[in-house]
């Protein structure tokens, strides 16, 4: 790709870039007060509505022949388009997150998420039974991040339970994700009880349900998962993960033991997701298993991502009971692709709007896929998820007279 | 499921095609025998009318059933002519992991009668060039609409006329005017556009210059789907054979709507067999700048693009769109690309050596994942700076640099075993490998266990060039 490189920091258009997305940042201001009005709505009024009378009909059914036989029709010619409506043998399972004071936590509320009775968003056919949440990453020590997402954190970062306040007074985060980086012991190798530590000022800063992650060496995280499991029972986290080259048994024990539920996390392969499920299923019930098929980045593999996640939600539905899951995307790995962050030659910038672009793009593929928890890092891209979930289940209906005027309308 | 699957297509066997075959071995059409020929035919590998037996007038009856058999869900209907003419639809199945899907969504700019001539001017340059490299692959934008605002035909034939000129992208034709339409269609008689629309009110005059001038034909029912299909009944009845139909786009509250249509249409053209819902669906994103005179340009096209990309995900065929920046137009070309590639596409590549132009003995040592993508864009950035190098392909199970590190399946072990399996100590003299900046913390321990000296290289491989300029001195 050798349009791309132009990285050579010029400090004038460093500058300007800058201005443009604060720009962007006080107009996305102003857009969310207006537009969280009207997210006021009701959910309860979902319901579909068929003509009556349309139920059974073979489409398309011919009405009004208004042809003369053989020749070309001088009226309008009238049929019914029936619905294509299914029915599935199995619900996807439902599974909770956060545990109230009543159920021995700490949290503010619970999440439920799962429940599914038809492929993503075929509100045609039933209203969708949990809307998708939204989790905002919040890391225990500095990380590398790109520019377009620094700019909203970096008075928190090194301060994780200041960041995760942010996420949720600020960005709308449903959940917070806890990034234990600094128990890697490539890194800080920071022990169990450091861990627990952040874990008890992330539940004191906010009351939302926690994800807790892990550094990914399947020893240590196993060690941390269990002092913070055990150091806060029923509070109903998601652990996040449970991967196959980790002791399963063993950390799906301590996770039942404590009311928590576990992500069970699989690289790209519907087949070994299945294996860790039942693996899992000895320990923890269906109601403890959220999974992670593997997220990858619009450009870098979203295509494997989203054709198995269809699969996984198709499968679940028509009765495949290991998949039928609620499914979790860690959908900050858009940032691995290098569309999102580098600065590329003047046609594509600025990438302050490509970068959470590149995040929302990769986020609403996997929504119509079936992802029901989203994984998430930039504000903007968190506040649209949040819009079109609210929309897609609001049960409106389009406006649909003024339509045809997009044809003449100055733009 | 219980969906019903309509016949042939996905089921279909190289046998159904080849007991309809002329079965004489010929090799004329370059496949050792018919049944070879039969399965890349099912494929969709290879045309039908590569088999020049079958063309014949004594076989004229296989080749119409097997026309039949082969016929898409969704009809392949053609806009424009020549090299850059665009193909929509054709569409075999509802789900991408069921077969590719073909056809590309074509991405229309919109162009206005009411725009200065600069304006026009450019926004085809700007259509016309804009080009993304992407692993191997160059992404493009595909036709220009030219929307009748002031509903002048004079002026909108003016427009046509100076569009078609300087562009050879197909046109769509947008005026709910036939006799704007028609103005338009007099100024690129043989240019064979995209008509905008066919609507319950005026389909019969738009039907009849969609004959007169054998040009595909939009039916547009805004949120309707009875009189859409009512619509496609009637056009066809009348004779008009190569229909789009648009359901509407709906943006913000209207989102269900939009989604639930396409959705509705796609699954009764492809699981129920409905022919009136068998024809290519168009999107039209640009709906998000209506009504919005106060807000800020770069939300309408932020909006514009996400709601691009979610129809480029449900089903859309062809898409018109107002904003024409780089930044919120390009996810949507790389995801259609995404969407668009075949399922079957292994997620990883084989590991190993591979050489990239003439290295010699003093040539640098890279290595990188098996992770396609990976590979891909870091062999892309050699390729396309005509680098001589070696690149070791790890076998890290198809994870990539980062997310393999972290979740141990890139280790030093794999790293060092695959060094000594390359065989590329017999091929260099010095030992130093360049090692992703992402893999840096596993530095220390490959230079232990290989005994090679580590140098850490870019965390992006768009920075290798640079790199190996500034830092490799064998």
């Amino acid at each position: 790709m050798t349009s791309l490189p132009h990285h050579e920091g010029d400090k004038k258009k460093e500058a300007e870039g800058l201005k443009l997305s604060d720009d962007l940042l006080e107009a996305l201001a102003k857009f969310q007060q207006i537009e969280l009005q009207d997210f006021e709505m009701e959910v309860k009024d979902l319901e579909i509505i068929f003509e009556p009378g349309m139920a059974g009909q073979i489409m398309p059914k011919l009405k009004l022949p208004a042809a003369v036989a053989g020749g070309k029709p001088t009226a309008m010619l009238q049929v019914a388009f029936m619905p294509p409506i299914e029915t599935y043998p199995n619900a996807i399972t439902e599974v909770k997150l956060g545990g109230t004071r009543s159920e021995g936590g700490t949290r503010g509320r619970t999440l439920t998420i799962g429940g599914e009775v038809s492929p993503a968003f075929y509100t045609f056919e039933r209203p969708v039974t949990h809307k998708p949440v939204v989790t905002l990453d919040v890391f225990d020590m500095e990380v590398p991040l790109s520019k377009a997402v620094k700019m909203h954190v970096k008075e928190v970062v090194g301060d994780p339970a200041a960041w995760a306040k942010l996420a949720v007074d600020k960005f709308g985060a449903d959940m917070v994700t806890v990034h234990l980086i600094s128990i890697d012991p490539l890194l800080k190798d920071a022990k169990p009880q450091d861990a627990v530590k952040t874990v008890e000022k992330i539940l004191q800063a906010v009351d939302v349900p926690l994800v807790i992650g892990g550094c990914g060496d399947p020893v240590k995280d196993a060690d941390v998962f269990e002092a913070i499991c055990n150091a806060f029972p029923n509070e109903r986290f998601l652990i996040s993960s449970i991967t196959r080259d980790m002791d399963v048994e063993r950390c799906a024990k301590y996770v039942k033991k404590n009311g928590h539920a576990a992500l069970s996390f699989t690289p790209m392969d519907l087949n070994l997701a299945r294996e860790l499920n039942r693996r899992l299923y000895d320990f923890l019930g269906r109601e403890d298993i959220v999974m992670d098929l593997t997220t990858a980045a619009l450009g870098y593999g979203l295509d494997y991502a989203f054709t198995n996640m269809e699969r996984a939600r198709m499968g679940g539905l028509m009765g495949d009971t290991e998949l039928a899951h609620p499914m979790s995307s860690g959908t900050t790995n858009a940032w691995a692709a290098r569309e999102a962050w580098l600065k590329m030659s003047a046609e594509w910038e600025p990438r302050e709007l490509r970068g959470p672009l590149w995040e929302v793009t990769t986020a609403l593929t996997l929504l119509l896929a079936g992802v029901d928890l989203f994984m998430m890092m930039h504000p903007a891209a968190v506040k649209t998820l949040k819009d079109v979930t609210n929309n897609l289940v609001s049960g409106k209906k389009a406006d649909h007279s003024k339509y045809l005027e997009w044809v003449s309308v100055k733009a | 499921m219980s969906e019903k699957k309509k016949a042939g297509l996905k089921e279909l066997s190289p046998i159904d095609v080849y007991k309809i075959l002329p079965k004489i071995n010929c090799k004329e059409c370059g496949q050792e025998n018919c049944m070879a020929f039969a399965t890349k035919i099912v494929n969709r590998e290879i045309d039908l009318d590569t088999c020049p037996p079958l063309l014949k007038k004594e076989h004229e009856k296989a080749y119409k059933q097997l026309k039949e058999l082969l016929k898409p869900a969704v009809k392949e209907v053609v806009v424009g002519e020549g090299d850059l003419a665009v193909k929509l639809g054709g569409k075999l199945v509802m789900y991408r992991h069921e077969f590719t899907y073909m056809n590309p969504t074509a991405i229309a700019i919109d162009v206005t009668d009411e725009m200065p001539e600069a304006e026009v001017q450019n926004r085809i340059k700007k259509t016309e060039g804009f080009s993304y490299e992407y692993i191997g692959y160059t992404l493009k934008l595909n036709m220009v609409a030219v929307r009748s605002v002031s509903g002048d035909p004079e002026k909108f034939k003016a427009t046509v006329k100076k569009v078609a000129e300087s562009t050879k992208l197909p046109l769509i034709l947008c005026a709910l005017n036939p006799s704007v339409v028609e103005a338009g269609l007099m100024a690129a008689p043989k240019a064979k556009p995209l008509l905008y629309a066919a609507t319950t009110e005026n389909w019969k005059d738009m039907a009849e210059l969609a004959l007169m001038y054998n040009c595909p034909l939009v039916a547009s029912a805004p949120n309707d789907l009875n009189a859409l299909a009512s619509l496609a009944k009637t056009l066809t009845a009348y004779g008009v054979q190569d229909l789009v139909l648009d359901p509407g786009t709906f943006a913000n509250e209207g989102l269900p709507d939009t989604i639930n249509n396409f959705t509705m249409l796609r699954r009764a053209a492809t699981k129920g067999g409905e022919e009136l819902a068998g024809y290519p669906l168009m999107g039209v994103p640009m709906v998000a700048w209506m009504g919005n005179g106060d807000t800020a340009e770069d939300l309408l096209k932020w909006r514009e693009s996400y709601l691009a990309s979610m129809l480029v995900v449900r089903f859309a065929d062809i898409l018109v769109m107002h904003g024409s920046d780089g930044w919120s137009l390009l996810p949507i070309t790389v995801l259609r690309q995404n969407i668009y590639t075949d399922p079957r596409k292994p997620v990883a590549v084989a590991p190993g050596l591979k050489v990239f132009g003439t290295p010699d003995e003093n040539s640098p040592v890279l290595f990188t994942s098996n992770f396609a993508l990976t590979y891909y864009t870091v062999a892309s950035d050699i390729e396309s700076n005509k680098l001589n190098a070696y690149l070791i392909v790890v076998e890290t199970e198809g994870a990539a640099i980062d997310s393999g590190v972290a979740g141990r399946k890139l280790t030093a072990e794999r790293v060092a075993d695959a060094i000594k399996e390359s065989g590329v100590e017999g091929k260099v003299k010095h030992r130093r490998i360049i090692i992703p900046g992402k893999a840096s913390r596993i530095s220390g321990e490959i230079e232990e266990l290989s005994g090679w000296k580590v140098q850490v290289g870019p965390r992006d491989s768009s920075e290798i060039p640079k790199y190996l300029i500034e830092k490799w001195q064998p």
